[in-house]
């Protein structure tokens, strides 16, 4: 394979196009703007079709019904774009969907709109974060494979920083072998012996109402299934860390090189990075900080994912925020501590008021 | 169809109901809409025409959210399940990804004309090749009998108590004449189902809708007006003379835009 410099967007769309992904439709917003340029530029040459669509809420619209033929689909936004796609969000994983969404978010104050989400009801998506490109390129290719595995949607948690640097990457052209969708709603279902039916609510042909409870049971004991089995997370030097950090995506980077020097620096020091932040690897967490006295959560944003590590630490050690609310002017999320030394300096913080305690 | 009836002399055979022959596609003759409703015959033709169109074994619906959702069972296609305003969306992803499909459309007017109006016009204007189905029948029925954006003016809801007032609640929109200008747009009409002369009609549309479709035209749209008479608070064997008289005078029956034939 060839490695070319590729920008985050434009690798992201090349992984995805590899992956089979027959359809993309977007509304402009930055930094999600250079993705839908990506798919717009390349996936019509590849035997696909990228719409412009009218707004996000059209864009979701219309990946669903491309998704629900039984196409590899992919759509996103920013976070703020997110926002008007919440309440599909929610339907498409009761429909059993397996749509591919890209947040290239303004910064990380969106992981509770990942990991929560703002539709209705009992509804979990499969939620992934790239440290880098080449993360990025795996994670993508992984996303419709989890996707059309699980039938539930699959969120890529990306940013300005990952959207827009250039790094040095392949893409495997190779995608996984397609799954033989039966439940595809394309017009062809009388011919392949009945109507298929996609409903969010359980409806099925030919049968009058519809037992809401059964339905949503089921669709929990599925996601309590995800749940188990698909933690993803990166962890390094946490054996006989006083102090482990957590941070993940793009952040994480910063997270990681700072833990490395410090443990260069013969200070005791581990670093945990959750790839799936939805499920959330909390076994993995609590194993990794087992020996520490102290977890120190590095996020750009008033503290969301520290809720998710609380719960996987249980008291066990103290959980501290070391990251906080920083972005630029614009609020593009290029946060002032996406800076090695401050990244260092904090970790540093925290672990002399270990010392003091 | 075309037996000439004697009525002269007794029938030779007893009167058969309608659901003794409906198509193949409606898996359910039997439905919860109210007595007198009009979308199980909106729906009926849309399903009947499919099959004499040779299109039973390819074509996809999209239904939106109001009482025809309760229909969507007895769909013998496939079919998406959207959300309240949204199908045309659906229906767009669905058709780029299966070109050949017959894809329909099955809205309200408080699916399609209200919260989802920005959805149909930009799915016209793209010049979108599937075809929407309006069932207008000038209120929210499933709630109850409330305004939507097609209510005609001194039309009593129950939310507009003395009846729709221009200064207070604005104007009515009528979708089909809304869309009927706009570039992507192949045929736009609008049917009724109050009687048996307007149903034949209808089909009638709704048959040059999808040949538009089966001839990659572009966008085509058929409004159906259809009876609520739970809905407007009037007898149900008043609901026909009361679209007629009222929802009609208004939502004009005709067809909008067609190419010449």
């Amino acid at each position: 394979m060839t490695r070319r410099l590729m920008e985050g967007s434009e690798a992201i769309a090349e992984a995805a196009i590899a992956a089979g992904c027959k359809f993309f439709a977007g509304y402009p917003m930055t930094p999600f703007t250079e993705l839908l340029e990506a798919f717009a530029a390349k996936l019509p040459t590849a035997g696909g079709v990228c719409i412009n669509a009218e707004s996000e809420l059209e864009a979701i619209g219309m990946a669903w019904g491309a998704v629900a033929t039984g196409a590899r689909a992919a759509t996103g936004s920013t976070g703020q774009g997110l926002a008007l796609m919440q309440e599909s969000f929610s339907e498409l994983v009761r429909a059993e969907l397996p749509l591919v969404v890209f947040n290239m978010a303004r910064g990380q104050f969106d992981y509770f709109q990942a990991t929560r989400g703002g539709g209705h009801g009992d509804y979990r998506f499969i939620v992934l974060a790239p440290i880098d490109v080449a993360e990025a390129i795996d994670l993508t290719r992984c996303a419709f494979e989890l996707a059309e595995r699980w039938r539930n949607p699959v969120l890529i948690y990306g940013d300005y920083l990952l959207a827009h640097t250039a790094e040095a990457v392949a893409v495997q052209t190779q995608s996984d072998p397609p799954r033989a969708k039966d439940w595809r709603a394309d017009g062809t279902g009388r011919a392949r012996g009945g109507p298929r039916h996609i409903s969010p609510i359980g409806m099925q042909p030919g049968t009058k109402g519809i037992d809401a409870e059964v339905f949503w049971q089921r669709l929990q004991a599925k996601h309590e299934q995800i749940a188990a089995a698909e933690q993803r997370f990166e962890t390094e030097h946490c054996d006989g860390a006083e102090l482990v950090v957590v941070a993940f995506g793009s952040l994480a980077r910063f997270a990681r090189h700072a833990v490395r020097e410090l443990r260069r620096a013969g200070v005791r020091v581990g670093f945990f990075r959750p790839v799936s932040l939805w499920p959330f690897p909390s076994d993995a967490l609590a194993r990794a900080s087992a020996g520490a006295t102290r977890v120190a959560v590095l996020e750009q944003n008033a503290g969301q994912m520290i809720d998710d590590v609380r719960l996987a630490v249980l008291g066990r050690a103290a959980v501290v925020a070391i990251g906080g609310i920083s972005t630029d002017a614009h609020g593009f999320g290029i946060g002032r501590f996406f800076d090695p030394e401050q990244v260092r300096a904090r970790i540093e913080r925290a672990l002399a008021a270990r010392s003091a305690a | 169809m075309s037996e000439t009836i004697r009525t002269d002399i007794p029938p030779a055979r007893a009167a058969k109901r309608t659901g003794e022959f409906a198509p193949e596609l409606q898996l359910s003759v039997d439905h919860d809409l109210c007595p007198g409703c009009g979308e199980p015959l909106a729906l009926r033709l849309v399903l009947e025409l499919i099959e004499e169109l040779g299109c039973a074994e390819n074509a996809l619906g999209v239904v939106g959210i109001g009482c025809y959702t309760a229909l969507g069972s007895s769909i013998g296609t496939d079919m998406i399940q959207a959300l309240h305003g949204r199908a045309p969306s659906l229906a767009t992803g669905a058709k780029r990804m299966r070109p050949e499909t017959l894809v329909f459309t099955l809205q309200g007017d408080g699916d399609m004309v209200n919260e989802g109006l920005q959805e149909v016009i930009h799915t016209a204007a793209r010049g979108e090749n599937l075809t929407c189905v309006l069932l207008n029948n000038g209120v929210f029925g499933e709630t109850g009998g409330h305004m939507t954006a097609t209510t005609v003016l001194g039309q009593r809801t129950k939310n507009t108590l003395d009846g729709r007032d221009a200064a207070r609640h604005g104007h009515p929109i009528s979708l089909a004449e809304m869309l009927a200008p706009l570039g992507g747009a192949a045929y736009i009409a609008r049917g009724s189902v109050h009687d048996a002369p307007n149903i034949v009609r209808t089909k009638n549309m709704l048959r040059r809708a999808f040949e538009a479709q089966l001839a990659g035209e572009g966008f085509s749209l058929v409004e159906i007006l259809t009876m609520c008479p739970t809905g407007w608070f009037v007898p149900t064997a008043q609901g026909p003379g009361y679209l007629d008289a009222v929802i009609g005078a208004v939502h004009r029956i005709g067809e909008i835009k067609a190419r010449a034939r």
